[in-house]
This record gives C-alpha cells, structure tokens and sequence, in this order.
C-alpha cells in the first residue's frame, strides 16, 4: 500500500491546529508561526498532489479505502478527480495568506469591554477548518462527506462569533451582539440546510444499500440500482437543497452579507473562497453524478435562481454602504455564474464553473484581503468615511483596484477566463440566460468602480490624511494573489488541462453532449 | 518576420509593468523609458512595414501563433496575432502617434509628481490598443478592447483626486462595458453559429448561416463599436472623458482608442457586407452621430469639448462610411488615419494654448493668442484647414470621398439622404472649427486673472498656479512643439499621398475589397457643393465670431444651442432615467433584501422563539408543580391503558 | 386474611403520600410523605409477593429501602443545606431552577 497522501494533507492541518492551540499563551507570536508553517506545509503536500495526478489516467486518483463502521456500510473512502485536485490546491493555497492577513486580528485588546483574545485559538481554528475542508472535497464515500460537511460549521461558528471584525459602528455591545447574531444566523441556516441533506443521506442508503459514491455509480450505471423518478427527485432536493444554502444561491443568500460583514476579513476570505465552494463543488460531484435524471429535471428552475443570484446580488451591491457587505452581495453575484456554468451542463459551462471556483477565490481573497488592510487602517467599515486614499496610499490603492478589476473580470486577468466560459457554455444551451447574464458584467463594473471611487478618489478625507501605506506583510499577501491572477488569466492552460477530463466525466454522467454550431448541425 | 509581431505589444507591456511597479526610484527616467519603447514598437512596425512592402499584395498577412489560451473541448481560444494590411495601418497610426504624443508629455507633464506612472499608463495603453489591432480572432480583440478601456479609465481618471474627473473616469468605463457586453454576446453568436470566433474561419464561412443571424452579430458588433467610438446612443461618455490630461485626449479620445469601433465594423466587413440591414444601421448610428456631434461642437465654450464633439461627428463620418461596404471600407480608414494626423494635432495645439494659459479651457477667455503662440497658431491652423476640408489638405481627400460614397448608398432616396447629411455635417463641421479658430487665436484679448484652484474644481491641477494672476501666454517648450509641427505635415500630406492613384484603397484592397462608388450625382457636382457649405460654414461664423466682439461670459442662447451646451439634453435623459431609476432601484431591492427575503428567515426564527417562550412557562420551578405533572401524567398513562385493555 | 385488604392500606397510604406532597410546603413533611409513598409500594409489593407465591416482590422491597435509606441521605442534606442559606424549609422558595 501506498502512502496516503490524501490523508497526510487532511491531517497535517489537523495537527497543526492542535500544536497551534497547545503553544502557551504568553507565546503569542510562535503561534502564528506554527500556524503558517503548519500551512505553508500542507501547500507543499497539496503541491504533490497535483503534481502525482495524472490528467488523463483514472476518474478517481490517489484513491484511500478503510471500514469505519461496518454495520452501516459507512467508509473511510478518499479519491480526487480533476475538479477535487484543483480545489484542494486552491484551499491549501489560500489559508497561508489568510494567516498572514489576519496576523494581527487575534492579538489581545486592552479596551476595557473586550474579552481577552485566545490568538491561538484564532490560528487553530482556521487550521481546523482547512483540514476539514480538504478532506470534504476528496471524501468520496457520501456520510464521511456529510460528517465533514456538518463538522466544518463549528470552527468557522467560533471564528465568526468570537473574532470579529474590531472595525464597526456602534459601541462594542452593539458590535458584539450584531457578532452573536450573524454567527447564529450562520450556523442555523446551514444546521437547516444540513439536516434535510441528513435525511437525504439516509434515503439514500435506504435506496442504494450504500454510501460510496463510486458502487451507487457503478450499480446506477449496470442498471442494478433502479431508482423511481420521484424517489431520486426528493434526494436531489434534500442534497441540493444544502448546497444551494451553502453556495449561497438567492434566496438563501442573506446569511452571508452578515457573516462577512461582522468577520474579520481574513475569516470572510475564509467563508467565501474556501468554504463555501465546498457546496459548489458538492453540486457538481454530488448533485450532478448521484442523481443526474433529477439534476435534468430542476435545470430550468435553478438556471432561473442563477440568473436572479447574478444580476439581483449585483444590484444590492450596487446599493451597500459597507465595504464587506458589498463585497459578500458581489459574491452572491459571482456564485450565480459558478451555478449556472454547472447546471448549463455544457463542457465550457463546467469547465468554466470550476474555473471560476479558482478564480473567484483568487479575487475575492486579493479584493478582501486589501479591504480588511484598508478597513484596519481607518477603523470603520463603511465607504463613506474614505475618500482619496489613492493619494496618500498608492500602492494599497493600487492592489484594491486590481483586486477590483479582477472582481469585474476585466480580460487579461483570470476571472475574466472562467466567466466568459460560463457565459459561452450557459449561451449555447440557453441563448437568453445567456444575454441575461451578460448583463451582470455591467454591474459588476457599476458596484466595483464605485467603490473605488468613493473610497480611494477625490479630495482627501482628514480621517485617512495619514494613513500608512501596504506594510511588506500585507504586500506579501497581495503580490502573489495578483501575480496568480495575472498568470492565470494569461495561461490557464494547466488548470483546464487537468480539469477537462474531470468534466468529461461528468458530461457522461449526466448523458449530455455540447450543442452542436449551428454551421456544422446543417451539415 | 512574423515572430516579430509579438514584439509590437510586448516592449510598451514592458514599459508599463516596470513603470508601474518600480516605484520612485524610476521617477527620474521613466518618462525617457516609456517613450524609447514605445518608440522601438514604432521602429518594429516600421520593420515589418517595409518587409511587408517588399511582398506581393496577397501574401503580405503575416500570422503568429504564441501558445493555446483557452483548451476546453469545443472551445479553442489562441493567443495569436494576424497583422496585414488593415492592421499594419492601424499600428503605424498608433505607434507614430503613439510616440509623438509620449514626446509632447514629456514637456507637458513635467510639473506633475506622477509623471512616470502617467508615462505607465500611456504604454499600457499602447500595449492594449496593439494588442486590439493585431489579434486574430475576437476574443482576443476583446481583450485588447478592454485593455484600451482599462487604459482610458486610469488616464482619464489620473487627476484622481477631482471628483469631476473619476466620475468621468467611471462614466467611460460603465459605458463602454454596455458596448463591451455587445461584443461579447456577438462572440457567443459566433462561437454558437460557426463553433469559433477567429477572424480566417468566421469571416470565410459568412455564406454558410443565415442572413439573420449575420444581422444578429453585425448589430452587436454595431453596439460595440457605438461604446468605444462614442456613437448614438452611448456617446455620453467622450465629452466628459476630456477631464484627462490634454496628451491623453489627444491620443486616445480623438486619434487612436474611440477609432476601435471603426476597426472593429471594417475588420468584419465579411459579416456586414452579408447582413445589408446591420449595415443600414451602421450608416444610420454614423448619420446621426455625425450631425450630433457636430451640433454639440458649435455651442461648447470648453476648447476640448468643442473638440471631443468634433472627434465624435468625424468618427460619425468613419461609420457612415464602414457601413457603406466595400465601397466604403477603405475611406473609413482613411480618414482614421488623416483624422488621426489632424486630430491629434488639434488636440496638441489645444494643450499648448492650455499650458500657457494657466490652463484656462474657456475660450471665450482666449483671443489674440497668434501673436504669442506662433507655431503653436500655424500648426493648429494647418489642422483646423484639414478637418474643414481645405482643397489639397488632408482632410479634403478623405472627407470628400466618404460625401461621394454617401450620396452613392442606392440610387434611391438613401442616397441623397445620407449622401445629404454628411454635406451637411461638412458645413457644420466648417462653422464650429472657424468658431474655435476665431475664439482662440483671432479678436481682442479676452484674457482672465488665474482662479483659486481650491474653489475652483474645474481648473487642471499638477502646473503651479499663482491665484489672480493675469496669464502669460507663451509659446510652449520643443518637446511639445516638435510633434506639433510633425502631426501638421501630416496633416497638410498624407490625404494627398493616400489618394492619389488610389494608393491606400488598393493597399487596403486585400484586405476590406475595394470598390468604386457610383454616386446618384456627378463627382465634380459634389465636390462643388461641399465647396459651397464650407465657406457658408466658415463665413457664418466669421460674422458672428469675427466679426463683432466676442462676450466673454456665455449669451443665454437659442434653444437648440442651450440644448447643445447640455450634450442635446442626452445626459439629463441618461441622469433621470438610469441613475435615478437605477438609485431607486437598487435602494428598493436593499429594503426587500432586508425585509422580505431576510424577513422570511427571521420570522422563522422568531416565531420558533416565541413557541418556546411559550413553553418554558412550564418550568416554573416548583417542585409540588412539577409532581402535579407527574401525578397527572402518571394518572393519564394508567387510565390510557385501562382504556385500551377494555376496547 | 384476604391479601386484598392489604392492597387497599397501600392505595390509601400512597394517596395520602401523593395529596402530602403535592399540599405540604415544609420540604420535612414532603420529604416524609415521599417516603410514605415508598412504603405503600413496598406494602403492595410484598403483598403480591404473597398473592401471586413467588418472592420477587419481596426482593424488589429490600431494593426498595435501600433507595429510600440513599435517599434520606441525599435528600435530608440538601434539606438542612437550604435551610441553613436560606432559613426556610419552604418547597416554595427554592423555585430557582427554572429557564
């Protein structure tokens, strides 16, 4: 037998998090270095990863098997294809930079009404939630994904909850019960979500007498398991359903602008680019390979939630008064084209989809990450405190705008790749979704280029008149953000390389073919 | 040769990642870096113009393929470069020009403490706007498009810290991305239609689709072109964009960047020369433009606006003759490029007023400057003759033709209709441009003590300016004056090296076909009449410019003219209905986000809250209370199940 | 004797336990007709050990007062520990258990 290496990168975080929080109190600063080598660590494995899988070879690579509990027929089951290869990459990529933003979110305050803040217990926790998420997205067994999936709610329960944001409105009962409430409102709405998956869960078994994803895949496609239409319409939507909570598809969207708006902003880059992609990614491995008749039969209705996702998340983006909401509604905008690229269920829409879970973690964590920089210096999260800072902060201006423009996909940059194949793939299946969606880059340039222009144009705002520049810590967080971005948009070529086989897959399992041009169709 | 053409973009891409992220230490030399690339992209262009001169018409196209962009299946995206003639056109315009006008930065931008990031942000316009011209299939002229985009949002917005000019900055970018979104869904037509989007396979197989949907991707390559040139309905944009420094205005608001559409409608001439319905309309949107433009330019007081007005009714001009077809295409082109000579040279001359004048823009607050300003007078005055169409200027060979073409739309009444209105654009164009003249150079001196910059936002920051003090026009340093005189020649030369013989038609002719026009009058009947309005145009102005004193706070006005100051009323219209309605909109949807679709979620909340307030009133904690219960409890349960033994 | 007869003192016994515990304050006196009921259980019992000849009744009776004697431990304690804080014997002042 091999060495498990899927296993290795789940639990080095895991125990890093346990190192983190054993590191004595007064060793503040060794945490967050155990905590970002712990990481930088789990980079390299993820690294190998990607490196030992073979674009072309099995669906399912590096594959682990273990009994768990036997009587239920529960496994221990791990396997990547293409689309769980890059987005392990992309979470292990990601949390470095999340330590090294969020440096200093945890350090003690000496105010008189904040508690005392457990810096290590900050690292871990965001440890912990890497190691779950990691090994959501290359469980293949169905219960060991809904453990992680239920599990993963607990850490980012106490990072939202008990760090917040230290920039608000308000005096700091109101901030800390606006705190208690958005972390509630978290937990709650996707404890609803994960319960209904729960009984789906159970359905399942009931129906297919297993929890592997690869026997129920395999005994659907030997015609062995026969599912009534109306059985697997019910487990689609109880999956779906979680999922959709997760991503957040409107109208299960509004936890969200309250989870990233009261977090800090290390930790809503955590929920919007890792965390959530789980329940997009979960779509197309789950939703789309257990039950691809009843994913068929719901594509109308959620092409239309996609559509309203991307054009009304805008919309409210447009009308925010708070930096981090605008950012959390731009995301609902922008997880609308990752669901409508997955359910256009063309090559190019999958393709593009699952770039665009890269990309999108890419500029929201470079948009967030300099936002929070932003946000930290002035103290207030609200756009109308800022105004010139591009005078006084150039090279922070600088970075906010390229996080901007990377948010608006402008060509050149990497979203700009993703989108246009959403937008390609969605357009030859559905011609009108297609324009419709288009208008959401419009939009996007609206919400973004007046944010810009209200926070770093114009005359100089007393309040920012000394606001210190980008520090080489935060420069090290943004420049090889920007630089991904850059050369992503320039050279995607790896990513689909590895990502087309995967989507190829899932095309067959849904038992759809691309829509043929029209000039070689009249041929 | 052809591995040469990567060159073209990648030196200004050069100039404008080292500028941009070098910091201060390059403040000292930045300005000399980003002229010399773009200077050696001008030098490569140059190169492989004179190679491709040595060919034969047909094989001069040159192609390079760099790597494979996009691979998805079914969906081929390739960097890759096309140069042929069109194109290498496009980039001797752009890099000449391109150059001249970095030269005339350097004087002009001297005072300023961003200089080298301005000198960044000119070559990565360069670097896009190559780019845009050079692509070989259209995603890849996408990227370029929003490139020059991008490029214009940064220069007109680089005096950041007046909020007139980042308003501006986003105006233009907000606008052009409505055009953007045509093209981007003309792309996914194409790729639907024909399963790629690069120019050789699209514009080949034209025959193998329907006319409609040709139609379908010609008016939304139509919509494109209407956001990056400036044309009805989303023209709104260009006068604003005027907030940016004077160099910037010069290139790529009157030479270069708003003549993309013009390119974009000439280089898919196949699609257009099959869907005869787009084509209308793109004479159409060029008629309309041409007038309103021009009919803007009369009645601005700003030297730049009256010129950005200009630009977009000569750019209308451009259009008209794009959606001629082939008889048109090559004269489109020509007058890009006469238009891009004249233009620029307008523009340049207009700085140079500017920088002597404590960047005063009002001209009402000019005249007399002749004598102070000489070359800076005989250069602009070689233009103003081109853009009127002065016999043996420039401007008089290109615009003549693209009259001529007009007038030979069909036999019918189209053709004196449009054939009508660009004579007429050509009397106008005649009356604003001796307005400018007369306003500017002619007449009493109409000069104005410096405004407080603190009170006044419109004055341009970065040249010191002592308040209340009187100007002292002078004539600007060489750097500025040298490109001057260069675009003058041109301006004076080129329509006449162009024309005769038809030289740039048959250059072209491989590329756009070419034609002879048959016009529904003679030849010489048109050039008679055009002749006519020109002077009407000219002598109406003088009698009402030159002729009696000129006031120097603005008369009320006619209506129409009150109407021409407010762009006709079309950013009122624009303010009432998008940002308005789009404030209510946005701000209705905040409240139903709130209340609706979050209220469904609360009140869920609350009413399971209010259910367990309810129930925990049973917890009193009362110990005799909670026996109670349980005697009770106990009690039912005993009785329940005497009660189910006896059934 | 009809074993009957002594099921009948049980009820009644256990009656007057129940109506003790329910009507009394003093937590004594409670405490009492608890152990009252307890031993109209064990009455009972030992009376069906009787009725029906085997002597499981009369085992689950010795359980019976070994719970009962655990309990007086348990129960008098607190009892004179809430008494001793509050001078009170009353079920009625210590109602602070609840939501």
């Amino acid at each position: 037998m091999s060495f498990p290496i899927l296993t290795a990168t789940a639990v080095l975080p895991a125990v890093g998090a346990i190192v983190t929080a054993a590191v004595p109190a007064a060793r503040r600063t060794a945490a967050k270095w155990v905590a970002l080598l712990f990481s930088l660590a789990t980079l390299v494995m993820a690294a190998i990863v990607l490196v030992r899988f073979e674009p072309g070879g099995d669906r399912y690579q590096l594959t682990e098997s273990h009994a768990w509990i036997a009587d239920f027929g529960v496994r221990y089951e791990l396997g990547v294809d293409g689309i769980g290869v890059v987005m392990v990459a992309l979470t292990a990529l990601l949390i470095p930079f999340v330590i090294l933003a969020g440096w200093h979110d945890a350090d003690p305050v000496e105010t008189k009404s904040s508690r005392w803040r457990p810096t290590q217990g900050f690292f871990a926790l965001i440890l912990m939630v890497e190691a779950m998420v990691v090994l959501s997205f290359e469980a293949t067994d169905v219960f060991l994904f809904y453990i992680l999936f239920e599990a993963m709610l607990i850490p980012m329960y106490f990072l939202i909850g008990g760090f917040g944001d230290r920039a608000h409105s308000g005096t700091d009962e109101n901030a800390a019960a606006q705190r208690s409430y958005a972390a509630v409102k978290f937990l709650l709405y996707n404890l609803a979500g994960g319960l209904i998956m729960l009984a789906a869960v159970i359905g399942l078994y009931v129906v297919a007498g297993s929890f592997s994803l690869s026997e129920i895949a395999e005994a659907r496609a030997s015609g062995s398991l026969d599912m009534a239409t109306t059985t697997e319409r019910l487990l689609f939507l109880g999956f779906f359903f979680a999922f959709a909570i997760k991503a957040p598809l409107w109208p299960l969207h509004t936890w969200l602008p309250n989870a990233m708006g009261e977090a800090t902003a290390p930790v809503a880059v955590l929920i919007t680019a890792v965390v959530d992609k789980v329940g997009t990614f979960a779509m197309l491995r789950f939703c789309l390979q257990l039950f691809p008749e009843a994913s068929k039969w719901a594509t109308p209705v959620i092409i239309v939630l996609a559509l309203v996702s991307i054009v009304y998340g805008a919309l409210l983006a447009v009308g925010q008064r708070d930096i981090k909401r605008l950012i959390a509604y731009a995301s609902v905008s922008h997880f609308g084209f990752i669901v409508l690229g997955i359910f256009a269920m063309t090559s190019q829409g999958q393709s593009g989809a699952t770039l665009y879970m890269v990309n999108h973690g890419l500029s929201t964590a470079a948009l967030m990450l300099v936002a929070g920089f932003l946000i930290s210096r002035r103290g207030s999260r609200l756009i109308a405190d800022y105004g010139g800072v591009q005078k006084v902060a150039p090279v922070l201006a600088g970075t906010f705008l390229i996080g901007g423009l990377a948010t608006l996909s402008l060509p050149g940059l990497a979203p700009f790749v993703s989108e246009f194949l959403v937008l390609v793939g969605t357009f030859a299946a559905y011609p009108v979704a297609g324009i419709i969606a288009t208008f959401g880059i419009v939009l996007a340039a609206l919400y973004t280029l007046v944010l810009y222009q209200r926070t770093m144009t114009g005359p100089v705002k007393t309040e920012v008149r000394t606001m210190p520049d980008l520090k080489v810590r935060e420069l090290a967080v943004v420049a090889p953000l920007i630089a991904l971005l850059l050369f992503l948009g320039v050279f995607p070529k790896p990513l689909t390389e590895i990502i087309n086989p995967a989507v190829e897959h899932t095309m067959s399992d849904v038992q759809k073919q691309d829509p043929r041009p029209d000039v070689e169709a009249a041929k | 040769m052809e591995n040469l053409i990567a060159l073209l973009v990648a030196a200004p891409l050069l100039g404008a990642a080292v500028l941009l992220c070098g910091g201060r230490r390059l403040d000292r030399i930045g300005h000399w870096l980003g002229t010399l690339l773009a200077a050696a992209s001008f030098v490569v262009g140059a190169v492989l113009f004179v190679d491709m001169l040595g060919k034969g018409a047909e094989e001069r196209a040159l192609h390079q393929k760099l790597f494979s962009w996009i691979p998805v299946e079914g969906f081929q995206a390739d960097i890759a470069f096309q140069l042929d003639q069109l194109s290498m056109t496009f980039v001797l315009l752009i890099t000449g020009v391109g150059t001249l006008i970095h030269i005339y930065s350097i004087g002009y931008m001297e005072h300023d403490e961003r200089r080298r990031r301005f000198f960044g942000y000119l070559n990565l316009f360069l670097a896009a706007m190559l780019l845009l011209v050079i692509a070989d299939n259209y995603l890849l002229l996408y990227v370029g498009w929003e490139g020059v985009g991008l490029a214009s949002y940064l220069l007109i917005g680089f005096w950041q810290h007046k909020p007139s000019a980042a308003t501006a900055a986003k105006k233009a970018f907000l606008v052009n991305r409505v055009g953007d979104m045509g093209l981007s869904i003309a792309i996914m037509l194409m790729f639907t239609t024909f399963g790629t989007f690069a120019f050789g396979p699209v514009l080949g197989a034209t025959g193998e689709t329907s006319e409609g949907m040709l139609t379908a991707i010609g008016l939304m390559l139509l919509l494109a072109a209407c956001g990056k040139s400036a044309q009805v309905p989303l023209q709104s944009w260009l006068g604003d964009a005027m907030e940016g420094p004077t160099p910037v205005s010069a290139l790529i608001h009157a030479a270069t960047m708003v003549t993309a559409g013009v390119y974009l409608i000439v280089r898919s001439g196949a699609i257009f020369n099959a869907a005869p319905d787009a084509q209308l309309a793109v004479v159409i949107v060029g008629a309309v433009t041409l007038l309103f433009g021009a009919i803007v330019g009369c009645a601005k007081d700003d030297i730049k606006k009256a010129l950005a007005g200009s630009t977009m009714s000569q750019i209308g001009y451009m259009v008209l003759a794009a959606g001629l077809g082939p008889i048109g295409y090559a004269f489109a082109i020509m007058h890009l490029v006469t238009h891009g000579f004249f233009k620029a040279g307008l523009f340049l001359g207009a700085g140079s007023v500017m920088h002597g004048m404590n960047d005063e823009v009002d001209m009402r607050k000019y005249g007399g400057l002749r004598r102070y300003m000489p070359i800076t007078f005989v250069t602009f005055g070689l233009g103003y003759l081109a853009i009127i169409g002065f016999p043996g200027l420039s401007g008089f060979w290109s615009k003549d033709k693209i009259i001529e073409a007009a007038f030979a739309y069909d036999d019918g009444i189209r053709g004196w209709i449009f054939g009508g209105v660009a004579l007429l654009g050509a009397g106008i164009t005649a009356f604003y441009m001796t307005r400018v003249m007369i306003m500017t150079f002619f007449g009493e001196k109409r000069w104005q003590p410096a405004p407080d910059p603190d009170k006044d936002a419109s004055v341009e920051p970065g040249i010191e300016v002592t308040p209340g003090e009187m100007p002292h026009p002078h004539e600007s340093p060489r750097s500025m004056t040298i490109p001057m005189i260069v675009l003058a020649f041109g301006s004076v030369f080129a329509g006449a090296f162009f024309s005769i013989g038809d030289r740039f038609a048959n250059w072209l002719a491989p590329v756009t076909q070419f034609e002879h026009p048959h016009p529904v009058i003679s030849v010489p009947a048109i050039t008679t009449a055009t002749m006519v309005v020109l002077l009407a145009g000219a002598l109406i102005a003088y009698l009402m410019y030159g002729h009696r004193p000129v006031p120097v706070t603005a008369p009320r006005g006619s209506l129409l003219t009150r109407a021409a100051r407010r762009d006709l009323l079309q950013d009122d219209f624009n303010h009432v209905v998008l940002v308005r309605g789009g404030e209510h909109l946005t701000r209705s949807l905040v409240y139903v986000d709130h209340s609706l679709v979050d209220g469904v979620v609360n009140g869920t909340a609350a009413s399971f809250g209010g259910l367990s307030g309810r129930l925990r009133k049973l917890q009193n904690g009362y110990a005799r209370s909670y026996a109670v219960s349980m005697f009770g409890g106990t009690a039912i349960l005993i009785a329940a199940t005497l009660l189910m033994r006896a059934v | 004797m009809n074993p009957v007869n002594y099921l009948y003192l049980a009820a009644l016994l256990f009656t007057i336990g129940a109506a003790g515990v329910l009507i009394r304050r003093n937590a004594i006196v409670v405490f009492m007709c608890v152990e009252l009921m307890l031993n109209a259980c064990n009455l009972a019992f030992v009376a069906f050990s009787r009725m029906h000849g085997n002597l499981d009744g009369q085992i689950i009776a010795f359980f019976t007062m070994v719970v009962a004697a655990a309990e007086v431990v348990v129960g008098l304690a607190i009892i004179v520990s809430l008494f001793r804080s509050r001078h009170s014997a009353s079920v009625d002042d210590a109602s602070l258990m609840k939501l």
